[in-house]
């Protein structure tokens, strides 16, 4: 029989983590703080405007590139927020999530040897969505020295002639890490420069602990090439309902609504209709999410500090990203050793590329009592390793 | 900060207040300030406990009535309330719009004890025109909480 299977899915590795997170959970009395999605239930009126999708049969198809009146709201949303305007009607377009955005973003902009540039660590897909789509990917080590910020200089230095995406992931997973205007207008430059395009997946745009996020496409010159990428799932809580959208210059969102078209159809029904909801009555739910993470955020960083381990501040996402240098252990052996001792879970920053060396991910979508008692298992860890360090 | 204060407590008055100093990211002694200064004001006026006492297998009935009554010259709604709410059996009282004029909960040990309350106390009072008494069969959610046990985290390990 021939080989069923194409050259290029071969070459890519499935994640390893997959391993460690079977070993979670199969433990029964493990605390986890390894997930990367919202501990809280979709607000109440959004379920219900899905809930009631269903109950008027609106069960059908929508238009391709997603509802009017959902691109209108995402519209009114994107200008209110970030001082963005795209235009309902064809620079918008409604997706299973953010992460088709990515792909198919990819896929309408690369021709085979073009050049993604992927700063790491950072979430786990845009590496193979940018193989999948014949692209080379480049990665760009993040240092922790900048507050995992990516900087003018370090983007420079990667940039070759075949260099066409960068892809700009923050606020970040797994840091935590944000970019703030003065950081964007730094590398705005250089990407005008070099005649390069932003895939900018701000996905946890909401979830900024400083005054307010800076999407890189309001800055002068840079809608044109930027395709912005967000969704319902983090700010609202919806990670289960699969919506996000993709914005960005009409020639780019048509070409990438055709590749939606074939490949999807359309963005699920009733979740659009429930984030229609999202978009109009939702302002305060975010906020009152953002002020209970961002609570959360400050207690983890006391005990970070009180325990003597060491962590950069994040001002977004729900993630701290401490380092755990000291113990001289790999992240993996770190995270391993963490859940056989202790029952408590992370995931090595490792996962995230081979940057996050010396990290771990803490997640603190997680209860304030759950967060208190894995801190607590966490300090009983680190003390045993470093007196069991002092003894030798 | 007054406004995140409250917040926070209403949900969980045991809170401690280091940590929600900490998590407010202000001061603790400024925390203490504020509450004192809340319970002093009246702002805060108490910190009772949520029990479900059908858990706690301790028979408990409550009743609520509606009453309609006739406010008389120089004594308002005021002061027919506090006729009512004085009597400890009386949990709460409402002055409501609509079709009657306080909403009244009584809590009893027994259907009886409620029912000698409002037909000896509640109903021969001058003021009191009428009152409908509702037994309170099933509490699913009381003060914001669901009286049942919170679900299972069922979110699986996702980067």
């Amino acid at each position: 029989m021939r080989n069923p299977l194409s050259k290029t899915i071969v070459t890519i590795e499935p994640s390893g983590i997959r391993k460690f997170f079977d070993i979670v959970s199969e433990m029964e009395d493990a605390i986890s703080l390894g997930v990367g999605e919202p501990d809280f239930d979709t607000p109440w009126h959004i379920r219900d405007e899905g809930i009631y999708s269903l109950e008027k049969g609106r069960t059908f198809y929508t238009s391709n590139a997603g509802l009017k009146e959902l691109k209108i709201e995402i519209s009114r949303f994107l200008e209110r927020r970030y001082g963005l305007s795209y235009h309902y009607d064809d620079e918008i377009l409604v997706t299973v999530g953010g992460s088709e955005a990515i792909d198919i973003a990819m896929r309408a902009m690369l021709d085979p040897g073009d050049e993604v540039l992927i700063p790491q660590p950072s979430y786990v897909s845009y590496l193979p969505c940018a193989i999948l789509a014949n692209g080379t990917p480049v990665v760009i080590e993040l240092k922790e020295e900048n507050n995992f910020r990516l900087t003018a200089e370090q983007l420079e230095a990667a940039i070759t002639p075949k260099t066409k995406i960068l892809v700009l992931p923050f606020p970040n997973n797994p840091t935590g890490a944000v970019m703030e205007e003065e950081d964007l207008k730094a590398i705005a430059e250089v990407i005008l420069r070099h005649d390069l395009f932003v895939i900018s997946d701000e996905i946890y745009s909401e979830l900024t602990y400083l005054d307010h996020h800076v999407s890189i496409a309001s800055l002068p010159e840079m809608r044109e090439r930027t395709i912005v990428i967000n969704g319902f799932s983090k700010s609202h809580a919806m990670t289960g309902w699969r919506l996000g959208y993709a914005c960005g210059p009409k020639a780019i969102v048509e070409q990438m609504l055709k590749i939606h078209q074939f490949a999807i159809m359309c963005a699920p029904t009733t979740s659009q209709y429930a984030a229609v909801e999202a978009l109009r009555n939702g302002d305060g739910d975010v906020q009152q999410m953002r002020d209970e993470y961002n609570g959360r955020r400050r207690y983890l960083m006391h005990r970070y500090r009180e325990m003597g381990l060491e962590c950069f501040e994040p001002f977004g996402a729900f993630y701290t990203f401490p380092c755990i240098r000291e113990f001289g252990m790999t992240s993996d052996e770190f995270a391993t050793e963490l859940l056989k001792k202790k029952k408590v879970a992370v995931v090595p920053g490792t996962a995230f590329g081979a940057s996050g060396e010396g990290f771990i991910r803490i997640s603190y979508a997680y209860s304030m009592e759950n967060l208190k008692l894995a801190l607590g298992r966490i300090e009983e860890f680190i003390t045993e390793l470093r007196e069991k360090a002092q003894e030798k | 900060m007054r406004e995140k204060i409250l917040t926070y407590i209403e949900k969980n008055s045991k809170i401690n207040l280091a940590e929600l100093a900490i998590s407010l990211g202000v001061d603790e002694t400024a925390v203490l300030k504020e509450l004192e200064e809340m319970e002093n004001e009246h702002i805060i006026c108490g910190y009772p406990t949520l029990i479900n006492w059908d858990k706690a297998g301790i028979e408990k009935v409550t009743a609520l009535i509606e009453v309609r009554v006739t406010p008389q010259r120089g004594m308002g709604f005021d002061k027919v309330a506090e006729r009512i709410y004085n009597y400890p059996e009386v949990n709460s009282v409402y002055l409501i719009s609509g079709g009657f004029d306080f909403m009244v909960t009584i809590e009893g040990k027994t259907l009886r004890e409620v029912s000698q309350f409002v037909s000896e106390k509640l109903s021969p009072l001058d003021t009191v025109l009428s009152t409908k008494t509702n037994f309170i069969l099933k509490k699913y959610k009381d003060h914001g909480t669901v009286m049942a046990a919170p679900a299972k985290d069922e979110r699986i390990m996702m980067l």
